[in-house]
């Protein structure tokens, strides 16, 4: 009979939606098994109530020491918890804590671990399906036989929701581990000249505007559009524009009426910011970047040639 | 300050990406090879580190890493390691292997890229720490060393970070856009040729994974405006008058 566990994400004072995905794929997967959600915190009871309705049943693991997330003793009190209950299947968010404890969880248990995963198949041997290549490809790959696996989710990928209403039961585990790493403080975002994601119209560039200089064409098409100039992760990497004008996961989500890929691939990183834009338009060179799988019209050519006609035209038409 | 970086010899994502023969690799034609991207970040911050506090940089690489090895000399890594094995896609064999091939190398500090560009695992630095049971820190997008110990700001989602400070030795993953990376110039290319690339033979030991098919997702894919540049925009107008945009 087949455990799955999930380990759920708080985000901040709420329950991150990724927690109810990872029962859903639990709850999809089980077999005549159980869907168990495993939450550690300092308070954890609401959060308990919420992935109760989605699980078998529902771990806490509270404990003062365990209000601010420390990796250390995320794997502490998770081993704790598996050398009773012994798991065989943990799921874990692709998020920044989960990407980051869940691997040396996986060292501690000697279970192998994939991450990022879309899709798993556990009815002949192990099977689990993620992207390469920043999104251009996907791979099935199948997994060593072994007591526990370990996998990190893709936040968005498994929807559908299983009701279940289980038990909730106090694991009465406390952190025990001496810790090495000291969490400081959380460190906020710069405020910008303008907010992003206010803006009706957002005219993007990627990696493609090859050189800061070109910044201002897209400046220019904002211009004419009433928009805003905002890039994916290379464009703010590269300091052609600031931090506070990234789209994507690490940066901000946008959903305005337009928005205008130019020379954007796509990495499911910058998808996640700008997926839900009323109609998104985008230029690029490859016409197999995975921009155009989000996009309601795509443009496969030179931005260097699309954009000035249009900035032409437009102007035209404004006189 | 001793430190170690891991670097990978790693097929440019914006190459031209296409599913081998067999279905269960990638066709070698048409893909640019170079420094994985994150690695270029991280090989930079220790050089950085050891300009400012002295010490040593060692680059270490699995498979065919010799060009990226090079190009870390040539930046200013002090000597390589090179271990001749082919890990393919299996980051804990990677991480396994690295462990072998420095375990008699003393070091403060191991840097890694945040991830490869090409297989986007995010796991070699991660397992490598759980392996060598030291302190560790993912995504990290500032560093500041101090007596003993660095603080490290790591990246977390919509734009917010999270401070913290780990006792050496410890292990961080480097996030792109951390510093800007020097270029390799002509004299750093000269000096590289007399520093030490050497080679270790460690055992690969299991692999956990294997690969079964890789293949192009199944998407539905955009609209296409097509024509002439002119054309296009005259097209690309008249959607944007019909959704009132302009």
């Amino acid at each position: 009979m087949m455990r799955v566990f999930a380990i759920a994400e708080i985000g901040s004072e709420e329950l991150d939606p990724v927690s109810i995905e990872l029962l859903n794929l639990a709850n999809a997967i089980k077999g005549d098994g159980t869907s168990e959600a495993v939450v550690i915190g300092d308070d954890v009871s609401s959060y308990a109530e919420e992935l109760a309705q989605h699980a078998d049943r529902v771990w806490k693991v509270e404990d003062s020491e365990l209000k601010n997330y420390n990796p250390e003793l995320y794997v502490d009190v998770l081993l704790q918890l598996f050398s009773k209950e012994k798991p065989d299947v943990v799921l874990v968010a692709n998020s920044s804590r989960g990407a980051e404890y869940a691997p040396v969880l996986a060292v501690k248990l000697n279970a192998p671990v994939v991450t990022d995963i879309v899709g798993l198949d556990v009815s002949n041997g192990v099977r689990a399906t993620r992207y390469i290549f920043q999104g251009k490809l996907l791979v099935d790959v199948l997994v060593r036989e072994a007591e526990t696996y370990v996998f990190t989710v893709r936040q968005g990928v498994f929807k559908d929701e299983c009701t279940v209403q289980g038990e909730i039961v106090d694991s009465g585990i406390k952190p025990s581990a001496e810790v090495k790493r000291e969490f400081v403080g959380i460190v906020e975002p710069e405020a910008g000249e303008v907010d992003i994601s206010q803006a009706d119209v957002v005219v993007s560039v990627g990696r493609g505007i090859d050189d800061a200089s070109n910044i201002e064409l897209a400046e220019e098409l904002a211009e004419v559009l009433g928009g805003v100039v905002a890039g994916s992760r290379p464009v703010i990497d590269s300091g052609w524009l600031p931090k506070d004008r990234q789209v994507g996961i690490s940066g901000k989500t946008v959903k305005p009426k337009l928005y205008l890929a130019l020379g954007i691939s796509g990495a499911f990183q910058h998808i996640m910011g700008m997926k839900d834009s009323e109609l998104i338009v985008a230029v690029n060179k490859d016409p197999e970047a995975p921009i155009f799988g989000v996009a309601q019209y795509g443009i496969v050519g030179d931005i260097f040639d699309v954009v000035p006609a249009l900035i032409e035209k437009l102007r035209e038409i404004k006189g | 300050m001793k430190i170690i970086v891991l670097a990978k010899h790693a097929a440019d994502p914006e190459s031209e990406i296409r599913v081998s023969a067999d279905g269960k690799g990638v066709d070698e034609k048409g893909l640019v090879f170079d420094i994985n991207d994150w690695d270029r970040y991280a090989i930079e911050e220790a050089i950085r580190i050891r300009e400012q506090h002295g010490g040593e940089v060692i680059v270490v690489g699995v498979g065919y890493a010799d060009d990226t090895l090079r190009k870390c000399l040539a930046m200013g890594a002090d000597r390589a390691i090179k271990i001749p094995l082919d890990t393919g896609m299996d980051s804990y064999q990677t991480a396994k292997v690295v462990k072998e091939a420095i375990a008699d190398e003393s070091f403060d500090l191991i840097l890694t890229g945040l991830m490869s560009q090409d297989h986007n695992n995010a796991l070699v630095g991660t397992l490598l720490a759980g392996m060598l049971d030291i302190p560790f820190a993912t995504a990290v997008t500032s560093i500041s060393v101090e007596d003993g110990r660095v603080r490290a700001v790591r990246e977390l989602e919509g734009g917010f970070g999270e401070e913290n400070i780990l006792p050496l030795p410890a292990l961080l993953t480097i996030q792109s856009g951390i510093n800007e990376p020097r270029y390799v110039s002509i004299m750093g290319i000269k000096r590289a040729k007399t520093k030490e690339l050497r080679e270790v033979s460690v055992d690969a030991g299991e692999s956990m994974i294997q690969v079964d098919k890789v293949y192009i997702p199944p998407v539905e894919k955009a609209e296409l405006i097509e024509g002439s540049p002119e054309e296009i925009a005259e097209k690309l107008i008249e959607i944007l008058r019909d959704r009132g945009l302009i």
